[in-house]
C-alpha cells in the first residue's frame, strides 16, 4: 500500500512538473501557442478530476457534468456583461452557482439508480443547455463574448496568457490536492463503500443519499471552477459548453485515464485532447478513428492509462486506502 | 432477564394476495439467542427484512429497546443498535477485510463528513476492526480483498461488521447457508462465544446449529408463529413435527 502511495505521489509530482516547465520550454522552441493549448488541457483536467470523484470513486455516472462547467462559465460571462471583473468575487460565485445547481439536481437525481440516474442527469444537463440558449440578453445561441479577463484584486494580470496558464496550474494543483485528501478521508471511504455495496452501507448505519449528495455538490463546484477558468481562457461563453456531447467527452476522459485514479483523470484529459488535436490534423472525421480506439481501450485496457503505471492489475483495493 | 430488547406486535405483510407475515407477535429477551425456524416460504426472511427496515410492514409495530422503529430508515435503525447479516452474502468486495469492518466501526464513531484527515491514521477504528476480526477468527485475513475470501469467511466477516457497530440486537439471516461442515462448526463456535455479550435473533436452516445455540425457538409457518419455547419443548411439539414433515430432520 505504502509503495502504491508513493508511486501515486511520484506520478502526480511528475505531471505537475511537466506542466510547470511547459511554458518556458515551449517558448524556447518557438512554440509559444502550446501554452495556450495546455491551459485548456489543464482546465479540462480539473473538470475530469471532479467527474472522477463521483464517477470513478462513487460510481455515479453523471451524464450532465458539462452543465456545471457551463454554469461556471456563464457566471463569469454574465458578471463581465454587468461590468463585474473581480475574479476573487466572480470565481467563487461561479463555484457557488454550479454547487447550487448540483444540490438542486442531485437531490432529485440521486434518488434514482443506474440508467435512470444517467438519464435524469442528462435531462438536467439539457435543461441547462436550452436555458442558456434562450438567454437572449446574453447572446442566446450565439454565445457571449467577454471583452477581457477576470481581474485579481483589481489587477488585470490574467490578460497575459502565461500568467493565466500558471493561475490555471495553481487551481489544478489545489483541486488535485483537495481530491486526494477527500478520497483518503472518512468521507471518501463512505463514498467508495456505497459504490461497492449500498445495501451493506445502509445496514451498518450510513445515510448513503446524504453522503452522495455532498460528493455531487463538491464535484459540481469543482467543475464550476473549471467553467470559470474556461470562460477566462476563451474570453467567450456559449451554450455549447453544456451540450451533452461535452458531458460525454468528460466521461471518455475519465474512462480513458482510468476510473478511480486521480492522476488517471488528468492523464485522460491530456490524452483525449491531444488525440483530438492530432487525429483532427489527419481528417475532420477523426472520431471514426477515435471511436474504435476507445472501444479497444475499454475492452483490453480496463483501468485506462493509469493502469500502465501500476505494477499489478486493476486492483481496486488501493482506492480506499 | 430484563425487558425484551425487541418486541413485534401484530406484524402483518402481504405481497398481493399472499400474506407473508400474518400477525406475528414476538419478544426477544435481552442477552438471549433466539432462533426462528420454519419451512421454506414460511416468511422468515421477510420478517427479518421488516425488522431490519429493508421491507415495510403493512400493519403492526416493531419496538427496539423501548423505541418504536417501525417507520425508521435502515441507517437510523443501525444507530439505535440494530445490526444484521444478509442471507445472500453482502460485503464490500473491493475493500480489504479490515476496511470492511473499519467502515462499519466508522459509522458509529462520530460523523463521516470529514474530508481532509486521512482515514488510514484513525487507529482507533482500525484497532476496533481488528478486535472484531479476532472475535470471528479472521484476523489473519485482514489485508485480503474481501471479494477474495471463501464463502464461509465472508459470512464470518459479515458478523464482524455487525459486531463493529456495537449492536443491542444482532439479526442473522441464515449465517450458515452454503457453508461447509467445518465452516458451520466454526461459525457455531463463534456465535457461542458471543452468547451473553450480544442479543442474537437467528434465522437458520441448519437444525443442529439452531438446537445447539438457541435459548428460545420460534417456529414460523405460513407467516404465523405456531410454537415457541425452549429447544426441548420444540423438538417434541407435534404441531412442529407435522409442519416439518418431509422437509427437514429435527434432531
Amino acid at each position: 500500500m505504502r509503495d502504491l502511495l508513493t508511486r501515486e505521489r511520484l506520478i502526480t509530482a511528475a505531471l505537475l512538473t511537466v506542466f510547470a516547465l511547459l511554458p518556458p520550454v515551449a517558448e524556447a522552441f518557438g512554440q509559444g501557442y502550446l501554452t495556450n493549448v495546455a491551459s485548456r488541457v489543464m482546465i479540462y483536467a480539473i473538470a475530469a478530476l471532479s467527474l472522477d470523484l463521483i464517477l470513478g470513486y462513487g460510481a455515479m455516472v453523471s451524464f450532465g457534468h458539462a452543465a456545471f462547467i457551463g454554469i461556471g462559465a456563464y457566471a463569469v460571462g454574465i458578471s463581465a456583461e454587468h461590468n463585474l471583473w473581480e475574479g476573487t468575487l466572480t470565481i467563487p460565485m461561479a463555484m457557488a452557482a454550479a454547487g447550487l445547481f448540483a444540490l438542486a439536481t442531485g437531490a432529485i437525481s440521486l434518488r434514482t439508480r443506474g440508467v435512470y440516474f444517467i438519464m435524469i442527469t442528462l435531462a438536467f444537463g439539457q435543461m441547462a443547455y436550452y436555458t442558456a440558449s434562450s438567454l437572449s440578453a446574453y447572446g442566446g445561441d450565439d454565445g457571449l463574448t467577454i471583452w477581457g479577463r477576470s481581474e485579481v484584486l483589481g489587477n488585470p494580470v490574467l490578460e497575459d496568457d502565461t500568467a493565466l496558464y500558471f493561475f490555471v496550474l495553481i487551481c489544478l494543483a489545489l483541486c488535485w490536492w483537495v481530491a486526494s485528501r477527500v478520497v483518503g478521508s472518512r468521507f471518501g471511504r463512505v463514498i467508495a463503500g456505497v459504490r461497492e455495496n449500498r445495501a451493506r452501507m445502509s445496514a451498518v448505519g450510513f445515510d448513503a443519499y446524504r453522503h452522495q449528495l455532498v460528493a455531487y455538490v463538491l464535484a459540481g463546484m469543482m467543475a464550476g471552477l473549471a467553467g470559470a477558468l474556461l470562460a477566462n481562457h476563451a474570453e467567450f461563453v456559449s451554450p455549447a459548453y453544456m451540450s451533452w456531447q461535452r458531458s460525454g467527452d468528460l466521461i471518455i476522459m475519465v474512462v480513458l485515464g482510468g476510473m478511480g485514479s486521480l492522476y488517471g483523470a488528468v492523464l485522460g484529459a491530456v490524452a483525449y485532447l491531444a488525440l483530438e488535436d492530432v487525429l483532427a490534423g489527419f481528417t475532420e472525421h477523426w472520431r471514426v478513428i477515435f471511436g474504435p480506439l476507445l472501444i479497444l481501450i475499454v475492452l483490453y485496457a480496463r483501468g485506462g492509462l493509469a493502469r500502465a503505471f501500476r505494477r499489478e492489475g486493476p486492483s481496486r483495493e488501493g482506492r480506499d486506502g | 432477564m430484563a425487558d425484551p430488547i425487541l418486541e413485534l406486535a401484530g406484524l402483518r405483510k402481504s405481497y398481493g394476495a399472499l400474506t407473508v407475515t400474518d400477525g406475528v407477535n414476538l419478544a426477544v429477551k435481552t442477552g438471549a439467542i433466539h432462533a426462528i425456524i420454519g419451512p421454506n416460504g414460511a416468511g422468515k426472511t421477510t420478517l427479518i427484512n421488516q425488522i431490519g427496515g429493508q421491507a415495510a410492514p403493512d400493519a403492526g409495530t416493531i419496538i427496539l429497546d423501548g423505541r418504536d422503529i417501525t417507520g425508521l430508515p435502515i441507517h437510523a435503525r443501525s444507530h439505535l443498535g440494530l445490526a444484521r447479516s444478509f442471507q445472500i452474502t453482502n460485503v464490500l468486495p473491493g475493500f480489504s477485510t479490515l476496511d470492511n469492518v473499519a467502515v462499519a466501526a466508522q459509522a458509529h464513531a462520530g460523523h463521516s463528513f470529514r474530508f481532509f484527515r486521512s482515514v488510514a491514521r484513525e487507529t482507533a477504528l482500525t484497532e476496533k476492526a481488528m478486535a472484531c476480526l479476532e472475535t470471528v477468527g479472521l484476523a489473519d485475513r485482514a489485508l485480503i480483498r474481501a471479494g477474495a475470501l471463501s464463502h464461509g469467511e465472508k459470512r464470518a466477516l459479515e458478523i464482524a461488521m455487525a459486531l463493529a457497530t456495537e449492536p443491542k440486537l444482532l439479526l442473522l439471516d441464515e449465517p450458515m447457508a452454503g457453508t461447509t461442515h467445518e465452516e458451520t462448526a466454526r461459525l457455531t463456535e463463534t456465535l457461542e462465544a458471543l452468547r451473553g455479550r450480544f442479543t442474537i435473533l437467528l434465522v437458520e436452516h441448519d437444525m443442529a446449529a439452531v438446537f445447539a445455540l438457541a435459548d428460545t425457538i420460534s417456529v414460523l409457518v405460513y407467516g404465523r408463529v405456531i410454537a415457541e419455547g425452549a429447544p426441548d419443548a420444540i423438538r417434541t411439539d407435534p404441531e412442529v413435527r407435522a409442519a416439518y414433515l418431509g422437509e427437514e430432520e429435527i434432531p
